[in-house]
C-alpha cells in the first residue's frame, strides 16, 4: 500500500475511532469545516457532522475545562490546542484539574479525554509557536502522554489514547506533518507504554521520541557508515507510562546512553530517563550518559539561529562520539 | 399545591439547611480544637442557595460547586458524617480522606466536585451541559461560584461559549459581597457582578435574595425550564452573605460595624422559618425538624470522630482509572 503522511493519519485515527464509538467527540478553534490550520481534522467534519465536530470561540480554557465535564458525564472528548504553546492558557485544566480530580475524589470520576496539541520545533515559527512542552505535561502526575513518530504509530496511538479511561495529552511533531510511512493496519492500536527498538545495534543506545527519531535514526546510519558504530534507536512513543524497562534491557546490550530530546535540557523529560538509569542501571554503564536537548534559551527565528539550540544530527552524532571514544 | 403540601416541602428545606447550619458549626468547632487540619471555607449564611437550587432541580442533573461547597454537599445528598470524616482525615470520609473541606464530592448523585482554582469549573459545567445535550437528554448543569470568580477568564470563556452553544446551564453565582477580605464592588467594574455581565453575551440574568429558599428555588425552576426547553443559560445573582470569616480561623475584621448583625436578621433560616409560620406550621413542628437536624449532626460528629484514621494504601490508588498509580514500566 501507498505510503500515507503523519498529517493525515491524525485524522484518520480519529475518524477510526469515530466510527467505533458514538461518545467520541471532538472540539477546537478551526477544526470542523476548514479542518484544522495543520489540516490535521480534514474530513471529519464532512463524515460526522456538526454534532460530532465542533468549532470552538479562541477560549482553552472553555476547550479544555468543557471537555473534562463532558468526559466525566459519559462522552470520550478530543480536544484540539492549535499550538502546544498554548497550553498554557489552560494550564490550570492540565496541572490542576483533569489529573488530579479522580484522585482528590477518592475515585469517584473518570476523566476519558484527549488534548491534542501540534508541537514542537524546526519550521522557524519562533519562541511561542515553536516549543516542544512535553515536559511541561510530565511534570504533572495523573496525565498519560503520548508522542508519536510515524504515521502508523499516530493511528495506533490515537486509538489508545481515544479508548484510554485516563487523560491523555497526545503530541502531534509539527515538522514531521508532511512525513510519510506505511499505513496503519486495520483495527491498529499501539499500547502505552511499550517502546519500539526502531533500530538494532550494540554499541549504544539512542533514546528518542517523536521529532528525534527520525534526527536519532540519520545520525545512527552516520555513524554506521564513518565510525562502524551500531546504535540502537529506542522510540519511546509515551512518556507516561514511561518504558524505562525497555531503556535498561537495552542498555544491557549497548552500555552507552544518549537520550535525544527537543525540549530544554533544564525540565526535560531525558532527566527522568537518567535519573532511573543512573538509579537502578548503573551497574550496566561504560561511560556516562549524555543530553541531546533544547537549550535553556527561547527558540529564535532565523534556522540557522534555531539550529543551534534544537537537538541536529551532528550533535547526536557529536554526543555518540563522545562516548565510544571515553 | 395546597398550603399544607407546600408548607411540608418546605419545612424539609428548612431542615437540611439546619442540618448544613449545624454541620458547619460542627466544622467550625472541630477546626479550632484542632480535629479538623488545613483549612475551611464555611458556607454558614449560604444555605438557602444550595437547598433551594437543588429542590429545583431533577435527579441526574449535575452540580460544581468551590472549595466553598459543604452545603452543596449536603444538598446533593452527601452525609454530615462522610462529610466531617472527611474533615477530620478518616478513611470513611466523602473522599476517602484525599480531597478534603475544598474538594467535597457526591458523584453518585450528581455532585460532580468542589473545585478550589477560582472559576475553573464553570467551563466544566458548560461541558456537563454540552454532554447531556450530545446525549440526548434533558439534564441541566449548574455551576456554583463566587463574586470573586466572575473577575477571571474562565466565567467568560464559560458565558460565551454556553450562549452561542445554547447549552442547558446555570450559572448561579453567590454574592456574599466579599472575595476573601476585599469588597467585590472595589475590584468589579459591573455593579452587578454575575448578572451585569450576563447582557454582553445575550443571557437572561436575575438578581434575586440568596436568603430566602423559596426564592432561590423559583429562580432556579424558572432557568432549569428554560434549559430543558433549548432555550439555552441563565445567569442568576443570589445576594447572600457568610457569617464565618472567609476561611479557616479569619475574624473578618474588615467587614464595617454592623454589617454582619443586619444579614444576621435575614439568615435564610430566620427567613424560612418566618415563612413556615405564615403557611401554618406550628412553632414545634418547626423546632421538631430543626432538633431532628441537631440529632443527626451530633451522631455524625461522634461516628466520625471514632472512625478509623484515612488508610495509608489509598495514597497510591486512584489516580488512573485502573485504581492504581503506575508511571513507568
Ligand atoms: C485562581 C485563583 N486565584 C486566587 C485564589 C485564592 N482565593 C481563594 S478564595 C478567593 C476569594 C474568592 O471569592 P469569591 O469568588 O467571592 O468566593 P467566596 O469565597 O466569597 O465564596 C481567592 C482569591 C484561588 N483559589 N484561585
Ligand atoms: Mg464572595
Amino acid at each position: 500500500m501507498a505510503d500515507v503522511t503523519y498529517r493525515d493519519s491524525v485524522a484518520e485515527g480519529i475518524a477510526r475511532e469515530m466510527r467505533r464509538d458514538p461518545a467520541v467527540v471532538c472540539l477546537g478553534e478551526d477544526i470542523g469545516a476548514a479542518g484544522g490550520v495543520f489540516k490535521t481534522t480534514v474530513g471529519l467534519f464532512e463524515e460526522f457532522g456538526p454534532e460530532r465536530v465542533w468549532d470552538t470561540p479562541i477560549s482553552e480554557q472553555a476547550i479544555v475545562g468543557a471537555a473534562m465535564g463532558a468526559a466525566m458525564t459519559g462522552m470520550r472528548p478530543v480536544a484540539e490546542i492549535m499550538f502546544s504553546d498554548f497550553l498554557a492558557c489552560c494550564w490550570d485544566y492540565l496541572a490542576n484539574e483533569i489529573p488530579k480530580v479522580r484522585y482528590m475524589t477518592g475515585g469517584q470520576v473518570t476523566v476519558p479525554l484527549v488534548v491534542r496539541t501540534a508541537n514542537g520545533g524546526g519550521l522557524g515559527f519562533g519562541a511561542q509557536h515553536s516549543q516542544a512542552v512535553e515536559n511541561w505535561a510530565l511534570t504533572v502526575p495523573g496525565l498519560k502522554i503520548a508522542a508519536p513518530s510515524t504515521p502508523a504509530d499516530v493511528v495506533g496511538l490515537m486509538a489508545s489514547a481515544v479508548r484510554s479511561d485516563d487523560p491523555v495529552v497526545f503530541f502531534e511533531h509539527k515538522g514531521l506533518l508532511a512525513s510519510k510511512g506505511a499505513p496503519a493496519p486495520d483495527d491498529h492500536v499501539v499500547p502505552f507504554g511499550e517502546a519500539a527498538v526502531v533500530r538494532e545495534g550494540g554499541d549504544v543506545t539512542l533514546v528518542a521520541l517523536a521529532s528525534t527519531v527520525p534526527l536519532a535514526l540519520t545520525a545512527a546510519e552516520r555513524l554506521a557508515a564513518d565510525d562502524g558504530v551500531a546504535a540502537e534507536v529506542l522510540d519511546l512513543r509515551t512518556l507516561i507510562p514511561l518504558d524505562v524497562a525497555a531503556v535498561l534491557r537495552s542498555l544491557e546490550r549497548t552500555s552507552r546512553l544518549v537520550v535525544v530530546e527537543e525540549n530544554p535540557y533544564q525540565g526535560g523529560w531525558g532527566g527522568t530517563v537518567v535519573s532511573v538509569v543512573a538509579d537502578e542501571g548503573f551497574e550496566l554503564l561504560d561511560a556516562p550518559v549524555r543530553r541531546v536537548a533544547g537549550a535553556n534559551v527561547p527558540l529564535p527565528f532565523a534556522d540557522a539561529l534555531e539550529d543551534q539550540v534544537i537537538p541536529t544530527v551532528d550533535k547526536v552524532v557529536d554526543a555518540v562520539r563522545s562516548l565510544t571514544t571515553y | 399545591m395546597t398550603d399544607a403540601t407546600a408548607a411540608t416541602g418546605l419545612l424539609a428545606l428548612h431542615e437540611t439547611m439546619a442540618v448544613i447550619r449545624r454541620t458547619e458549626k460542627a466544622a467550625h468547632d472541630l477546626f479550632m480544637s484542632g480535629l479538623v487540619k488545613g483549612t475551611t471555607h464555611l458556607a454558614a449564611g449560604h444555605e438557602a442557595v444550595a437547598v433551594g437550587a437543588r429542590a429545583a432541580l431533577r435527579d441526574g442533573d449535575y452540580a460544581f460547586a468551590t472549595y466553598r461547597g459543604h452545603h452543596h454537599a449536603i444538598a446533593w445528598g452527601a452525609t454530615p458524617e462522610e462529610c466531617l470524616a472527611e474533615l477530620m482525615q478518616r478513611s470513611t470520609g466523602l473522599n476517602k480522606a484525599k480531597g478534603g473541606s475544598m474538594h467535597l464530592t457526591k458523584a453518585g448523585s450528581g455532585m460532580l466536585g468542589s473545585y478550589a482554582i477560582v472559576g475553573a469549573h464553570l467551563p466544566m459545567a458548560v461541558g456537563a451541559a454540552w454532554s447531556a445535550r450530545l446525549r440526548g437528554t434533558d439534564q441541566v448543569a449548574v455551576a456554583f461560584f463566587g463574586d470573586g470568580a466572575t473577575n477571571i477568564g474562565a466565567f467568560h470563556e464559560a458565558l460565551n461559549l454556553a450562549a452561542v452553544w445554547r447549552l442547558p446551564v446555570l450559572f448561579v453565582c453567590e454574592n456574599n459581597f466579599y472575595m476573601e477580605y476585599t469588597p467585590i464592588g472595589s475590584v468589579t467594574a459591573a455593579e452587578h457582578p454575575a448578572a451585569g455581565r450576563a447582557p454582553s453575551y445575550g443571557l437572561p440574568a436575575e438578581v434575586v435574595d440568596g436568603n430566602d429558599v423559596v426564592t432561590v428555588r423559583d429562580a432556579v425552576a424558572r432557568a432549569a425550564q428554560r434549559a430543558r426547553a433549548g432555550d439555552g443559560p441563565t445567569v442568576l445573582e443570589a445576594h447572600t452573605y457568610r457569617h464565618y470569616g472567609h476561611s479557616r480561623t479569619d475574624p473578618a475584621k474588615y467587614r464595617p460595624d454592623g454589617e454582619l448583625e443586619r444579614w444576621l436578621e435575614r439568615d435564610p433560616l430566620t427567613v424560612s422559618a418566618q415563612r413556615l409560620r405564615e403557611a401554618g406550621t406550628s412553632d414545634d413542628d418547626i423546632k421538631a425538624a430543626e432538633d431532628r437536624a441537631a440529632g443527626v449532626v451530633d451522631e455524625a460528629v461522634a461516628a466520625a470522630r471514632a472512625a478509623p484514621e484515612a488508610d495509608l494504601s489509598e495514597a497510591f490508588t486512584d489516580v488512573w482509572a485502573d485504581g492504581g498509580a503506575a508511571w513507568r514500566t
